[in-house]
């Protein structure tokens, strides 16, 4: 299957990029995106952040669903809850009939040294609980707003590490049942997140290659957000181009103008330099979403990336978007 | 130069340990060199300790490779520069040969597959390490100024919690509960734990619990040395000449967390001495009597003017208004958040900070050029 249809048809998303980025914007358009095509989604917050639920003007989420996006005619739904590692072992240890036993590790503070012991046992409890929820048959789709990008390896690791360090019992079947989820192109994409910087594309690029060599995972396409929409007429001197316009222009205001496009010039140059590096070093799909000039992330502003990622969807090919 | 970068420069230069904190992917690295880098050229002997640095900052600063040692950078400065990169494990190994009573006592928990694993994957640990390496180079070295920047997590104030609880955790008496629950009184409580222990060993391995448990054995005796190791950390955290600097980029969810960081500290009664506020956009405003022109009113123009040769200005006019009132409007609760803490704004730079002479100039934005404040001071 290629990358780009499996933002369609996969039913696990984990969406992973550096800290600034807007990993969780880019979660929540695909989220709306692939609810308005129909499909019921789940988005799982793995850190308990804020600004997802302030995004759809909803309280901070809880380790309950809460409804994110009403489902109606244009929207199949989309819900969110929190999936903390203390939050999955505990329900681990209480489904098993272990109630007391979890209870006691918080009051001795045996959590600790067990997580210690077994690293990576709260990334495969996290990401046992997601694949219980993709086979729960509830959700079309679920998208899982990984840790940030360094930790994101180590979050997607932790099953084949695990696999090594425990090799019977429970939790060894656990853990092999998520390896088998992450590494089934048709069940699960790693969508990776940047914006067109040099640094950022390059701690991409990075962890893609170690995320398909070490962990074996499958990726989507890469989308790349915070890209200025072309604006040809940037090149035009404005006073020149007030004359032809016949404007008459105040003091100050044809520097200003020349000032402002010969920054967004320079900027956009360098975003084309590193999406042209990004595609020449990564032979994977690029979504592109515009910089929609606002530092407020609410729903008017997710559905216009929604908007832009359905677009797109269909069209998306290496290196280019037209 | 800015008031402000005046202010941060006054700060800066009574402070013997600057604190750079903030989420990831704000620019608190390459905050946390400049301020090493501005103190040399203010005549200082600093050192900065840097976690992670991207690429190319590495290069501008000549780390190559990954040092636990400072080297130093050389430049055109009356002081001196040093640099060099946390590496969490080697600082930890060093501690426990520090407290160990032999080397033997060292090598059993150095070898430890439990030890091993606290090292890389105990949450905290990578923060207790940059603490302690600031400890050793603030007390048992003689620098004038040390600069540290702290490891991108969720929750910044792991830097300062971190030492006490790491400390508690390795006082943890897991092998007790376990081997000797009846050596001495019998309590229920250690009764109850060993069976949870019992039933754990079931779920997990008991390979696993036994690595733990010999970790635990074998670090019998030094816990007390670190904990007041974590307390002199602590007491330094609080001293008057130490600077907590909250680094932030002005988009909506980075302010939330900053301004979440700056209330925690208040609790802890620790206060924000500076804020930088790297990335921001220029507003290119100007003066003007006509109000279509000013603020974001030029939006409508740019849509009057949509289709004549000035509508893309305009539009690229209205982008940068637009974006820069956004971000003006979120930074406004953290300043009053921080007050008095000076606020710098940094604008966005074209190009990423890859040499020196880049570095140097920012510095000039973020503290005022070196000659700007030496005539004052």
């Amino acid at each position: 299957m290629e990358p780009a249809q499996s933002l369609t048809s996969a039913g696990v998303l984990i969406v992973a990029g550096k800290g600034g980025v807007g990993k969780t914007t880019v979660t929540a358009a695909l989220a709306v995106a692939a609810s308005a095509a129909g499909r019921r989604v789940l988005v799982i917050d793995v850190e308990g952040r804020a600004s997802m639920p302030t995004a759809f003007g909803v309280d901070p989420l809880t380790y309950e669903e809460r409804v994110l996006v009403d489902a109606a005619a244009e929207h199949a739904g989309v819900f969110a809850r929190t999936l903390t590692p203390d939050d999955a072992l505990l329900e681990y240890l209480n489904e098993r009939g272990l109630q007391r036993l979890s209870k006691r590790l918080v009051s001795t503070g045996l959590l600790d040294v067990i997580a210690t012991a077994i690293p990576g046992i709260r990334d495969i409890l996290v990401l046992g609980k997601v694949k219980q929820l993709e086979r729960s048959g509830m959700f079309d789709l679920v998208v899982v707003d990984a840790p940030a990008a360094g930790h994101a390896i180590t979050f997607l690791q932790s099953a084949s590490g695990l696999l090594d360090a425990v090799q019977v019992g429970p939790i060894n079947a656990q853990a092999r049942e998520v390896q088998e989820l992450l590494t089934d192109a048709e069940r699960c994409r790693v969508v990776l997140v940047t914006i067109p910087e040099e640094t950022p594309v390059n701690e991409l690029v990075e962890t893609a290659y170690r995320l398909e060599d070490q962990v074996g995972v499958a990726l989507g396409p890469v989308v790349v957000n915070g890209v200025h929409p072309d604006l040809p007429g940037l090149a035009v001197d404005p006073e020149l181009a007030a004359a032809e316009s016949g404007v008459a222009l105040v003091a100050g205001e044809a520097e200003a103008l020349r000032d402002a496009a010969a920054f967004r010039l320079a900027r956009t140059a360098v975003q084309q330099e590193q999406l042209e590096r990004l595609a020449a070093e990564l032979p994977l799909p690029q979504l592109r979403l515009p910089d929609l000039f606002t530092s407020t992330l609410g729903r008017a502003e997710v559905d216009r990336l929604a908007d832009a990622l359905s677009e797109q969807l269909g069209t998306a090919r290496p290196g280019g978007t037209a | 130069m800015s008031p402000d970068a005046e202010r941060l420069d006054a700060v800066v230069g009574r402070s013997r340990v600057v604190v750079c904190c903030g989420s990831g992917g704000v620019g608190k690295t390459t905050t946390a060199a400049l301020v090493a880098l501005h103190a040399a050229r203010r005549g200082r002997r600093s050192v900065v300790v840097t976690i992670d640095p991207a690429r190319r900052l590495a290069n501008a600063l000549g780390l190559t490779s990954l040092s636990d040692q400072a080297s130093v950078i050389d430049g055109p400065w009356p002081g001196e520069m040093h640099a060099l990169m946390l590496d969490t494990t080697a600082t930890f190994d060093g501690l426990v040969r520090r407290y160990a009573a032999d080397d033997r006592q060292a090598e059993q928990i150095l070898g430890n597959r439990f030890y091993q694993n606290i090292s890389t994957s105990l949450s905290g640990t990578q923060e207790y390490m940059a603490s302690e390496r600031l400890y050793e180079l603030a007390i048992e070295s003689d620098y004038d100024l040390v600069v540290v920047d702290t490891p991108p997590t969720r929750n910044a104030l792991d830097f300062i919690d971190a030492p006490q609880r790491l400390a508690r955790f390795l006082d943890h008496r897991i092998y007790k509960i376990l081997i000797n629950p009846s050596k001495g009184p019998i309590r229920a409580v250690n009764v109850a734990a060993a069976a949870v222990t019992r039933s754990l060993a079931k779920v997990v391995g008991a390979d696993v619990i036994g690595d733990a448990i010999e970790f635990f054995r074998a670090f019998d005796g030094m816990e007390e040395g670190f904990a007041r190791r974590a307390e002199r950390v602590d007491r330094l955290l609080r001293e008057d000449t130490t600077a907590f600097v909250l680094v932030a980029s002005p988009k909506a969810d980075t302010v939330v967390e900053a301004g979440f960081f700056a209330d925690r500290l208040g609790e802890l009664g620790i206060s924000v001495r500076g804020l930088v506020v790297n990335r921001m956009q220029p507003a290119f405003e100007f003066a003007t009597d006509r109000p279509e022109l000013s603020g974001t009113a030029v939006r409508a123009r740019a849509g009057t003017l949509a289709g004549t040769s000035l509508g893309d200005l305009y539009t690229c006019l209205a982008d940068a208004r637009q974006l820069a009132a956004a971000e003006e409007e979120h930074l406004a609760g953290l300043a009053d958040r921080v007050a008095p803490a000076p606020v710098v704004r940094v604008p966005i730079q074209a190009a990423e900070v890859n040499d020196l002479v880049a570095l140097d100039h920012l510095a000039d934005l973020v503290l005022g050029s070196a000659d700007g404040g030496r005539s004052g001071t």
